[in-house]
Parts: structure tokens; C-alpha cells; sequence
């Protein structure tokens, strides 16, 4: 029970391989980063080829999380996907989760008023902002550097107040509906919005001036695990990894979607690739999501108050009154809570800037109540493929760093 | 920062009952004294593979402070820990991984299955997740929850304590403890 | 930048390959659906033709189609997403083949991306890309024996024992 068995032909199997190359002989030890590690956050396993502290190879084995969700999603009505979605990169799941609904509604050609998208907006920026805290404390706990973890997290229970008032749950929020949102947000929202856009500027200075400039951080991550931009697009990079590498590729930009369009905001891009360029790309992104949310507050005071849905009474709940007294909206509410409303045939893929890179879900429907093939298009299973070249000739503590510095997300690369 | 000082001259001690400070001597059986030691001072090997490992990483953090019930250091390595979490799904793939990890935990060890997920599965009932780690390795306190709340973690480690605390010493080697084990083929 | 447009990827594409392009639809995106044999050099012509110029690869993915849905055989297929970063275009290609024959040319020569994703599909599916250069399962174990998001393989665990069948409606 406790033996893993692996083919002949993996490196698991050879402890010690003796190599010549003419004129000496070498040793390469063969080392397990075993799905359980300390450093790897997630689980996934390395077994590295190791000339003393140099990396010659290494080979990947991921699927120790899988569950199977696109099988999953091929059981379950529209609305009840949401919380699957969740769990995917669950660092950030309003993301996933609106992601989603934006998938739906662009299958069944739903109009979303504005103060909806704008909400929209805010909540998937609060999400980056939270998922690029993890990532960038992270890269700060595997140089050594434990006090910015124990700042930014605090930072992240504050953003976890939001969605706990706007949705009731902490981590996997299953935020929103298909259409907009589930309830107009409470006043607490509002205001918990405002004093985070306050105090958050101040925590991030601070956390930025333990990082940023240190010496010791800048001697660790400079060099460490560099990827040119070329091989970047070769292996499909999205997200802070690629712009990292120096190309700007943002799907907010490209195909924007929720009314991004209408804000202004710059794309960080790095020049080398490497571990320093990954962390400050995602430093300023954090920046910058702080500068749209302030825009989207601004934004929706001039629309009109109240809206939080679209009108879509097809696959959006009508409310309690109404199905008590009206017929059609018993009907409706009937046949959407037991799953039997009428999606049109098609197919259709439609990508978010996840905070890991483009998202995309591919969407087959045939008419019935649940999806015929639903596709996610996971940014850090495409990316993590690129890993290995990444580490080739790089000590292990740079190896270990790079990982870290990926943000590798365990239920985005298993789903 | 004046307001504190101020404070704390205001506050008072009570003076200890006779013979209960300086040296002297406390009569107590040796199960209450371990157990007492053991209780406060839990180390946990966070076995972490989803959600509920951020969860898990939020209540170490400052807010729902974890260490101030003794479990000031995780550490990654079975043989230096006497408490394992196991947060988040555990895939069949993963099985044989948590049950050598598990074996490799000295005496005492404890086991938390936090989350939905480590329990029983949760919503995941695919061919691919195994539906509750106590199907590999016996648990001692389950955690409901998609994922917990950080309380709820909070209480599953007091009930820990709580078993730790009442543990008679000689029950690791009793025959209980090894039919336990046995029904999972545990050596 | 010329900007490009959906007939004349079509045409452009007819000219050169005749008549293995299949299918032509436009539904959000450009969707064409290839000839199995061609897929490579279709492929192959959109990313180097400085024309088109898709140097991206968004996506791959399998599908299943079992024979009450085909009216036919069972079949298998493969859904290609590229993109064009300069022109901002995005096109779908699809390939569709038997399921007794499910050998695919492999794009790993043309996108390293493309690798764990055919590994993937694979896994899943069943479909063997030839030129792969290490086709073996990624996500479940190396041992197993079946396909698992074919129609026809459960989705539940089998081995649950727990489950009243008259609360679950069975």
C-alpha cells in the first residue's frame, strides 16, 4: 500500500545514474519532491535529476487532486455549476464563478445593465487583489521573509468581510446569479469597500517596502527560473507570467467583457521573465485593480440605484411575492429551481482574465437541461507545462522559488 | 499609547493561596500531567490540498491565531508532528501517499479531516475522489464545512485537546487501540 | 494592421485545401470544421502564413459523441482554439473520426502548449496522437484502464456502499 510504482522509464527508478562524457564521470542523484512538500504549495510531484545542486531535469506528475469537473458539469443544471466553478482556482473564485454566468449569458444573449456589470467589476477585481496577496506573500514565506505573509493576510480577511456580505461565504463564494446578483448589496458593503480602498494602499507600501528593494530578495529572485517571451507564447503563457516575460496580452484588453472597456488602467509588463519580473508585475497589477475599483465606485452613483439583475425571467429567480401571486412567475421559478429551463443549442467559449491568466470555458449545449461538454481552459495546467525547461541548469532553492513564483494553483492544474 | 500605561497600573493581582507559589509540590497522576503536556502542545502537519488549506492558512494567520493553542510550529515532516490535518479532497491517486505519510507518524498521533472533502467526499462523488480518507486511515475529529470556518477548526483542535487531555498513557499499546488500527491493516 | 475577416480566412483556406475543409460555420467564433488527415497542415499554414498569422494556441480538447447521437458510428473528436495576438482574432478548428480509429496527427512540433494538453485528451478520451513525444495518462494514475469521460463510463464512485437508493430517486 505504501509503494508508488512508476514505469521503467522514469527517472523515480534510478537512484544514482553514473554518465560519461569522455573524460570524467559524473553522479546525478535523482531527488523527489514529493507531492508532499513544504515549499510546494498544492500537490504535485517533482522528481528532479540533480549534479550536486544543479537541476540537469526533472519530470511533472500532476492529478493527485483531480475530480473530475468537467464530467461533474455534465450532470448538473446551469445554475448549479456555479459552485463548481468555485473550486477551481480558489484563491479567486468570483472570478470563476462570474466567469461562468458571463459564459451562460453570452450563450442565451442576455443584455446586463451597466450598475451590474460595474459590480461585477469590483468584485472579480477584489478577487485578483486577493489572489495576487497569496501569490506575492508566498514568494516573500520562500526566501525566508515571513512577516509580509503574516501583514497581507490580514488584508485578505478584510476582502473576505466583502464577500461575506455580499454573498455569505468566505472562500468559495459562489457569488451571483446568471443575470447579476443574487440581492442588492447592503449598505456594509459599501462601506467596508471604502475602508479597504483606504487602508489597503498603506499595508501594501509597507509590504512593499520589506520586498521590494532588499537586498537579500533581489539577490534570490533576479535570474531565478527566466523564461524569454518567444517560448512564453509557445507554451500558451496568459496572465502575470507572460507579461512578466514582456508581452502584453490581457483579455481585458483584447476582448474586453463586464464594461471594461470604459476603465482606464495599464498592463505591467516585465522584460526578462524571471522570478523578480513575476512578483512585480503582480505588485503593480494590485495597483492598478485598486485604481478600478475607485473608478467603478465613481461609475455607479451615476446609474441608477437598485438594479443588481438582468431581465431575464427565463434564469433569473423572480421574488418571493411575486411567484406567491402571479402565475407565469410560479411557472418560472418552477421550472429554474428543478433545471428545466430552455438554453439554445450551441456552443460558444468565452475567457475571463483569471489571476493566473485567460480562463476560458468552452460551453457545448444541446438543448437539455444540463451542458452536453463544458471545457475550462485552466491558465496554470497550460503554463506549468513549461516548468521543466524553466528549472533546467537552475539550483534547487531557484527551482523551488520559480514554483512558487508561478502561482500554481493545485485545483486550477487538477480540476 | 498613554491611555495603556495608564491602564495597567490600574490593575490588581490576588494573592496566591497558601503553599501555591515558590517551590513546593503538586500531586497530581501522571495521566493528567502528560496528558496536560500533550494537550498544549499539538504540532500539526498541515496536509493540505484544496480549499481548505487556505482556510487552514487563514486561521494560522493573525486573526484566528492557531498558535496560541499551542500549535505555534507546522511542521512538514510526519516524524516531528503529533497531529495531522488532512484539509481539502483526497484523490485515489493521493491514497497511498496520506496512509505512508500517517505510518510514519510516531505515538501519540491525531487525526482532523477538515472539510467536506476529507470526510466523506464531499460534493465531488466521482470515480476519482475518495469518498472519506477514513476509508484509509482512522480519524479522530471530522470537520464539516465547504470549507470550515476558521472557528469551526478552532473547535475541532479543542476536542483534540480534549482527547489528548483524557488519554489514559497506556492506550496506544492496548489491545483497543490495536483493533482499531487493524481494521484499517495499519501494522 | 490589415483586419481580418471571417469569409476571408474561409475562402483563403478553401483555395489551399480544397476540399478538406468540411464545414464552415459562423457561430461566436469562426468555426471550421477539418478533415482529419489535414489537421497539421491546416494548422501549420495558419500560424506561418504571415497573413493569418495565429501563433497562439487557447485550447484543446476532446469530445465524445456515442452512436445515438451521430445516427451512426460512435465518434470521437477535437476541438482546436487559436488565436491571433497581432490581428486579435480568434477561430475554431474541429476534427471528427471514428471511434475504432482514433489516431491524430500530433501539434506538439508546432506548439509546446500543445503537449500536456493532447496528454489530456488522451487520458480521457482515448485519443492517440502519432509524433507525441510522451503520450502516457496525466491525471489519473498510470494503471487505469478505462476512458472515463466517454458517455458511457459512470460518473459516480462504485464502490460506495452508503447510498439509499430511495433518497438519491433511484
Amino acid at each position: 500500500m505504501s509503494e508508488i510504482t512508476k514505469t521503467d522509464k522514469s527517472l523515480a527508478n534510478k537512484k544514482v545514474e553514473v554518465v560519461t562524457d569522455g573524460e570524467s564521470e559524473k553522479k546525478y542523484t535523482t531527488l523527489n519532491l514529493g507531492p508532499t512538500h513544504p515549499a510546494t504549495h498544492g500537490i504535485f510531484q517533482n522528481i528532479l535529476k540533480m549534479d550536486g545542486e544543479i537541476i540537469m531535469d526533472s519530470e511533472s506528475t500532476v492529478g493527485y487532486i483531480h475530480r473530475a469537473f468537467e464530467k461533474l458539469a455534465e450532470r448538473r443544471p446551469y445554475n448549479q455549476i456555479t459552485p463548481i466553478t468555485d473550486r477551481l482556482n480558489y484563491c479567486s473564485s468570483p472570478i470563476n464563478n462570474i466567469g461562468w454566468h458571463l459564459t451562460v449569458e453570452k450563450l442565451i444573449k442576455a443584455e446586463i445593465p451597466k450598475r451590474v456589470q460595474y459590480m461585477r467589476v469590483i468584485v472579480m477585481e477584489l478577487a485578483r487583489i486577493a489572489d495576487h496577496i497569496v501569490c506575492n506573500s508566498v514568494i516573500g514565506v520562500d526566501t525566508g521573509a515571513l512577516t509580509g505573509f503574516t501583514y497581507l493576510f490580514q488584508e485578505r480577511e478584510k476582502i473576505y468581510d466583502i464577500y461575506e456580505s455580499i454573498c455569505g461565504a468566505r472562500l468559495t463564494t459562489n457569488v451571483g446569479r446568471i443575470g447579476g446578483f443574487e440581492r442588492e448589496w447592503p449598505e456594509k458593503t459599501w462601506e467596508l469597500i471604502n475602508r479597504f480602498l483606504e487602508e489597503f494602499p498603506k499595508t501594501l507600501k509597507e509590504f512593499e517596502n520589506l520586498l521590494m528593494r532588499n537586498r537579500i530578495f533581489l539577490d534570490r529572485t533576479i535570474g531565478a527560473g527566466p523564461i524569454t517571451a518567444e517560448k512564453a507564447l509557445n507554451y500558451s503563457f496568459t496572465g502575470p507570467n507572460l507579461r512578466a516575460a514582456g508581452v502584453d496580452y490581457d483579455v481585458r484588453v483584447f476582448t474586453p467583457y463586464s464594461s471594461y472597456e470604459e476603465f482606464e488602467f495599464e498592463i505591467p509588463v516585465g522584460t526578462k521573465g524571471d522570478t523578480y519580473d513575476r512578483f512585480m508585475v503582480r505588485e503593480e497589477e494590485m495597483w492598478q485593480s485598486l485604481k478600478i475599483i475607485r473608478q467603478a465606485l465613481t461609475k455607479i452613483e451615476k446609474e441608477p440605484a437598485g438594479v443588481f439583475h438582468a431581465n431575464i425571467p427565463e434564469f433569473y429567480l423572480p421574488p418571493k411575492e411575486e411567484v406567491y401571486n402571479n402565475m407565469e412567475a410560479l411557472i418560472y421559478h418552477f421550472k429554474i429551481v428543478m433545471g428545466e429551463t430552455e438554453i439554445p443549442v450551441g456552443e460558444v467559449y468565452n475567457c475571463v482574465e483569471g489571476a493566473n491568466g485567460e480562463l476560458g470555458f468552452y460551453l457545448v449545449s444541446d438543448g437539455g437541461r444540463t451542458p452536453w461538454r463544458l471545457h475550462f481552459r485552466r491558465p496554470c495546467f497550460i503554463y506549468y507545462q513549461a516548468y521543466r525547461e524553466m528549472i533546467k541548469g537552475s539550483m534547487l532553492s531557484d527551482a523551488i522559488l520559480t514554483m512558487s513564483s508561478m502561482n500554481v494553483i493545485a485545483g486550477e492544474l487538477d480540476a | 499609547m498613554e491611555n495603556n500605561t495608564a491602564a495597567i497600573t490600574q490593575w490588581t493581582t490576588v494573592a496566591p493561596p497558601e503553599n501555591y507559589s515558590g517551590e513546593g509540590f503538586m500531586a497530581t497522576t501522571l495521566d493528567k500531567a502528560v496528558g496536560l503536556a500533550r494537550a498544549n502542545s499539538l504540532w500539526p502537519l498541515p496536509f493540505a490540498t484544496s480549499c481548505c488549506g487556505i482556510e487552514f492558512m487563514a486561521t494560522m494567520g493573525t486573526n484566528y491565531d492557531l498558535a496560541r493553542f499551542g500549535s505555534e510550529r507546522l511542521s512538514f515532516s510526519p516524524r516531528q508532528s503529533d497531529l495531522l490535518i488532512v484539509a481539502g479532497t483526497i484523490s485515489k491517486k493521493l491514497g497511498p501517499v496520506l496512509r505512508q505519510v500517517y505510518e510514519q507518524m510516531a505515538e501519540p498521533k491525531w487525526v482532523i479531516s477538515m472539510g467536506a472533502c476529507a470526510s466523506s467526499g464531499g460534493i465531488f462523488d466521482t470515480y476519482s475522489v475518495l469518498q472519506g480518507i477514513d476509508r484509509i486511515i482512522p480519524v479522530d475529529v471530522y470537520v464539516p464545512g465547504c470549507p470550515p470556518r476558521p472557528e469551526q477548526l478552532i473547535d475541532a483542535i479543542l476536542n483534540v485537546q480534549h482527547l489528548a487531555k483524557n488519554e489514559p498513557l497506556n492506550y496506544r499499546d492496548s489491545d483497543r487501540y490495536k483493533q482499531r488500527l487493524d481494521k484499517y491493516g495499519i501494522k | 494592421m490589415e483586419v481580418l475577416q471571417n469569409d476571408q480566412i474561409a475562402s483563403g483556406l478553401k483555395n489551399i485545401f480544397g476540399d478538406s475543409i468540411l464545414n464552415v460555420e459562423y457561430l461566436d467564433y469562426l468555426t471550421i470544421t477539418v478533415k482529419r488527415d489535414a489537421i497539421l497542415e491546416v494548422v501549420k499554414q495558419l500560424k506561418e502564413d504571415s497573413v493569418y498569422g495565429f501563433g497562439f494556441l487557447t485550447d484543446l480538447c476532446g469530445m465524445h459523441f456515442p452512436a445515438s447521437v451521430t445516427g451512426q458510428k460512435e465518434q470521437l473528436g477535437v476541438v482546436y482554439m487559436l488565436h491571433s495576438l497581432e490581428k486579435n482574432f480568434r477561430i475554431r478548428l474541429k476534427i471528427l473520426f471514428p471511434i475504432d480509429d482514433p489516431y491524430v496527427n500530433s501539434l506538439t512540433s508546432l506548439f509546446n502548449g500543445a503537449n500536456w494538453l493532447e496528454r489530456e485528451a488522451f487520458d480521457f478520451y482515448g485519443i492517440q496522437f502519432k509524433g507525441h513525444p510522451n503520450l502516457k495518462r496525466i491525471m489519473n494514475t498510470d494503471d487505469f484502464q478505462y476512458f472515463p469521460y466517454r458517455k458511457n463510463f459512470p460518473l459516480e464512485d462504485q464502490t460506495r456502499t452508503d447510498k439509499n437508493d430511495a433518497m438519491f430517486g433511484r
